[in-house]
């Protein structure tokens, strides 16, 4: 076991393309990072600099204090399961997990007995003698942890291990990765798409855009205190709601009506120079239908009356779609969101709001309704860098 | 024409069934008939009938007493033999280089092998002709066997570069996570996969040697390289003035055996490489 | 603890800077030398240097029956054969069987393509049997032909040619050739096609019928488009494979009555005339004719060159 430290690493591809940025993660022993970011980003790039897979261009890779820059992949003790699982074909499971060990020249009886281990743990023992091509898609994957246990190495490397299940098996396995990290206490690098994991399964979570490092934090630290429109939107489902606002002493002119500015709010917004047009950031779970809200309550907060485009129902809460009237909020970083969301040309006009009310909403399709939010919860960004100024470090 | 997921009604079986025998027999009328001229006897070769009156295996008899054809079967095993075992070990390597490894000069490599894939053989005739004879090479095995090489290469760069690519690149990178040297990943990883690729590939190669006439013809003159498709045509018969058709035909059927036995047991195989390569881009 | 950079930065980070490669990569550009070296030695000698040489043979008088008159004489070996009827009616020839063969090729090869991608019964059978003709050696093939319709001895000459002899007559001769071509190579015409057909997608068959198109529709709009890289690929190997025409003719007619095919032309000069500068000569024309038609068929037709457009690695 290790700790792993990237310092200012950095990944020019041969033709030229920079696919990773002077990335600075220090990740400490036993702990289960997430590299996490829209396709592209360079979330492999990295994964593969660790393992040795690809060289580094620049900057410094430590594994366990010592500088692993260029040391062959199979001198570093790190383990690495693959988006494809790359199980070898022609062995069988049992094969394929005692591959490492045997590679590593250690004798036949602890082969068997560490794969017999790993199997057990995995649930595999009665699939040891089959091949890969005969185990189902969970199966598989749980093969591939296996090799990457068996030979209990300094730290394990995950790219996308989960992302070729079924959403079922995939909500299964994450919960069993989680497990099997906690209990072995192993440093994890693991690459995610899928912000529902980057959420739940690490202790921390990086995200990466265009090869840069955006923001590194635990997940719920991201989710509160996003440094940027970036992580604002990328992390939370579904995403955050952006609308153009523009501050005006103490209160906020929003499509939402006028807000006022709380004290804490406005001080941020000296200490950080703000500019008079800002985009303003609010969760859809920062709604609540203003009629399930308690008289006294809805004093301090403020309401939106609109008309329902879209209702959905999912029984535990419903989200109500408003259609706005006014501009969307205009950013690079909102653009590379839609982008990676595969949404490149919504519909012009407005912008939408989406807000999450509890199950109990009366609200329906195409009638008014008035939604509540605490104006607290909102967080601003300059529209021009994306920076969140109403950002409180920690 | 295609019919789109039809029910396979005993009338459209019966369809497909007949133009399989159309198939089959457009396809093995031609050897068959050689079959059946081999076996007949030598009262009753030209009588013009498909299939022998009388049988006999006098031809057979004749053919491996006389030393022109059995020097020329031992040529013909031997340079195809050496020619396929070079040109797969040289392509494998090149082919390795070209699905996996970024360097300049590969679309190069790619170029020549294309263009000497194309290349009509009979102009290298006239050069090899005198090169070889000045270098002492004309009519001899290795004389031979290097222009099957070079003809032989581009395929076998061909049809092994469409095998590797579709071994995941990620195998290896998961080999040397796993502690493989670069040799070892090859070993015990990449090699074991690609071998039906190479295997298949030595069945093209073997083909394509087995199968030339040019250079046999053009680059020996004599039974000391003379392979058997060149050894044919200059079959005389025992004497002089006797009609050789009977024994051509016994030579004819006994190189087509082995591919004949290739054909029958390797299918799948030879129809995957033949198009592995072909039809992708 | 955390870091916000603005977005030009990535951007104009992606400039490039002209590094010299990384240790890895010369290792693995050297890897792919070593790998390489053999395969482009052996192919570069034995064609590389017979081609120059070839090039340097045709522009000399060089008969090895009277090898003191070796001599350079310029471009003359080539005004000798483009001026000679025998090359003409050779080349006509050989266009003509190339036309006729893959023209017939396709039609026959499309059917059998059809048969073996989608037989009901006997798959299997259809493609061993298909196969047959592939790899049989030409020439074993050829005196079948020959055997077949040679007056008294064949079964073809006894039914069709009530005892004359088809092989005598020039045209007779031609299309036996070229019946003889089109049995050989049709099966290796119909595998490529075949691969072709793989790539049709069933739904968009499905698609097409349920647009309303019948099956013959189905097959020239749909089919054919969507196959007709495959086809391009699969004539293209044919043509050129066509034009190089020589074990059949060679015995089945030996090139008499004027069925030389220019291969035969150049082997008569250079093997049993023992005429290098003409050999030679003729060579380098059909050098030329075939990078004619190759150029043809890739930049006009826009044939993808095999193993041109492929990505390297992943
Ligand atoms: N071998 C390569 N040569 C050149 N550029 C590359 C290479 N591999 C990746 N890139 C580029 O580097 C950038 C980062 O790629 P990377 O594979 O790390 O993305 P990723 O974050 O893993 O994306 P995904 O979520 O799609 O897997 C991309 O822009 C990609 O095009
Ligand atoms: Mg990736």
């Amino acid at each position: 076991m290790a700790d792993i430290v990237l310092d200012k690493v950095t990944k020019r591809y041969p033709d030229g393309a920079l696919a990773v940025r002077e990335v600075d993660v220090e990740i400490a022993d036993g702990e289960f990072i997430i590299l996490v970011g829209p396709s592209g980003c360079g979330k492999s790039t990295t994964l593969n600099m660790i393992a040795g897979l690809e060289d580094i261009t620049s900057g410094e890779l430590r594994i366990g204090g010592e500088r692993m820059n260029d040391r062959a992949p199979k001198d570093r003790d790190i383990a690495m399961v693959f988006q494809s699982y790359a199980l070898y074909p022609h062995m069988t499971v049992r094969e394929n997990m005692a591959f490492p060990l045997r590679l590593a020249k250690l004798d036949k009886q602890t082969v068997n007995r560490k794969v017999e281990e790993a199997a057990r743990i995995l649930d595999l023992t009665q699939h040891l003698d089959r091949r890969p091509a005969n185990l189902s898609g969970g199966q598989r994957q749980r093969v591939a942890m296996g090799r990457a246990i068996v030979r209990s190495p300094k730290a394990f490397l995950m790219d996308e291990p989960l992302s070729n299940l079924d959403a079922k098996l995939r909500v299964q396995m994450r919960t069993e990765v989680s497990r099997l990290q906690k209990n072995l206490g192993t440093t994890t690098v693991y690459v995610t798409h899928d912000q529902t994991e980057a959420m739940t399964l690490g202790d921390r979570v990086v995200v990466l855009r265009g090869g840069e490092v955006q923001q590194v934090g635990a997940p719920q630290f991201l989710y509160e205190h996003p440094a940027n429109l970036f992580v604002a939107g990328f992390i939370g489902s579904p995403a955050m709601n952006f609308l153009p606002a523009r501050v005006e002493g103490d209160r906020l002119h929003t499509e939402l009506g006028e807000l006022p500015l709380t004290d804490r709010v406005r001080r941020l917004l000296e200490q950080a120079e703000a500019p008079r047009d800002v985009i303003m950031g609010v969760r859809p779970e920062h709604f609540e239908d203003a009629a399930l809200v308690e008289e006294h309550a809805r004093a301090g907060g403020a309401v939106y009356r609109g008309q329902v485009d879209v209702l959905e129902s999912m029984g535990s809460d419903k989200y109500a779609y408003f259609s706005l009237g006014g501009e969307r909020a205009s950013s690079a970083q909102l653009e590379e969101l839609a982008a990676d969301a595969g949404v490149t040309d919504l519909p012009s006009g407005g912008g939408q709001l989406v807000t999450r009310l509890s199950a109990a909403s009366q609200a329906r399709e195409g009638e008014r309704v008035e939604v509540w939010f605490d104006p607290d919860q909102v967080q601003l960004f300059d529209p021009n860098s994306g920076r969140n100024l109403t950002y409180q470090g920690g | 024409m295609a019919v789109i997921g039809g029910a396979e009604t005993p009338a459209r079986k019966a369809k497909w069934a007949l133009l399989d025998v159309v198939v089959v027999v457009y396809a093995l009328v031609p050897v068959l008939w050689i079959v059946s001229l081999s076996f007949k006897t030598k009262g009753t070769i030209t009588d013009g009938n498909f299939v022998p009156r009388e049988w006999t295996l006098d031809n057979y008899q004749e053919i491996f007493t006389t030393t022109e054809f059995v020097r020329a079967l031992v040529n013909s095993i031997g340079i195809a033999l050496i020619a396929t075992l070079i040109a797969v070990v040289l392509g494998t390597m090149a082919a390795y280089a070209v699905a996996r490894l970024d360097f300049p000069g590969k679309r190069a490599l790619i170029g020549v092998s294309l263009l000497i894939a194309m290349f009509p053989q009979v102009s290298l005739v006239s050069p090899l002709f005198d090169i070889e004879r000045a270098l002492g090479l004309f009519d001899t095995w290795p004389g031979l066997i290097l222009p099957y090489i070079t003809f032989a290469l581009p395929l076998a760069i061909y049809t092994l570069s469409a095998f590797f690519r579709e071994i995941p690149w990620e195998l290896e990178k998961a080999a040397k996570m796993d502690g493989a040297t670069p040799a070892q990943a090859f070993l015990k990883v990449i090699a074991p996969l690609a071998a039906p690729g190479v295997f298949t590939t030595a069945i093209l190669v073997f083909i394509f040697a087995w199968n030339d006439f040019l250079f046999a013809i053009s680059l020996t003159s004599t039974e000391r390289a003379r392979t058997v498709p060149a050894a044919l045509s200059f079959f005389t018969g025992a004497s002089q003035f006797e009609d050789p058709t009977g024994t051509i035909s016994a030579a004819a059927v006994v190189i087509t055996i082995p591919i004949i036995v290739f054909v029958l047991f390797f299918q799948r195989r030879i129809v995957a490489g033949l198009t592995s390569g072909a039809v992708k881009g | 603890m955390s870091i916000v950079r603005t977005p030009s930065a990535a951007e104009e980070a992606r400039g490039r800077t002209g590094r010299k490669p990384s240790a890895g990569k010369r290792a693995e550009r050297r890897l792919a030398w070593l790998l390489c070296a053999p395969a482009a030695l052996v192919m570069v000698a034995v064609t590389g240097y017979p081609i120059a040489y070839s090039v340097w043979l045709s522009l000399q008088r060089y008969d090895l029956r009277f090898p003191a008159q070796r001599e350079f004489v310029g471009l003359q070996n080539y005004v000798i054969v483009l001026s000679n009827q025998y090359w003409w009616q050779a080349f006509w020839v050989t266009v003509g069987l190339t036309v006729v063969t893959v023209a017939v090729e396709l039609v026959l090869g499309m059917a059998l393509a059809m048969i073996m991608h989608r037989a009901l019964v006997g798959r299997g059978l259809v493609r061993t049997v298909t196969l047959v003709p592939y790899g049989i050696v030409t020439v074993v093939a050829a005196f079948s032909w020959r055997f077949a319709w040679s007056p008294n001895t064949g079964y073809l000459a006894e039914t069709f040619a009530q005892g004359e002899a088809p092989l005598t007559d020039r045209f007779a001769s031609l299309a036996i050739i070229a019946l003889a071509e089109v049995w050989k190579t049709t099966p290796f015409m119909a595998l490529l096609l075949m691969a072709g057909l793989a790539l049709v997608p069933d739904e968009l068959l499905r698609a097409a019928a349920m647009d309303g198109a019948n099956a013959w529709q189905r097959f020239t709009k749909v089919m054919i488009p969507v196959m007709k890289p495959a086809i391009l690929v699969a004539l293209l190997f044919r043509t050129l494979d066509a034009f190089r025409i020589f074990d059949n003719i060679f015995v089945l007619t030996g090139g008499a009555q004027g069925t030389s095919s220019v291969s035969i032309l150049t082997y008569n000069n250079l093997i049993r005339g023992l005429n290098l500068g003409i050999g030679a000569t003729m060579s380098v024309l059909i050098f030329l004719a075939v990078a004619v038609i190759a150029f043809v068929f890739i930049k006009v037709f826009g044939t993808a060159a095999p193993g041109s457009d492929r990505e390297g690695r992943r």
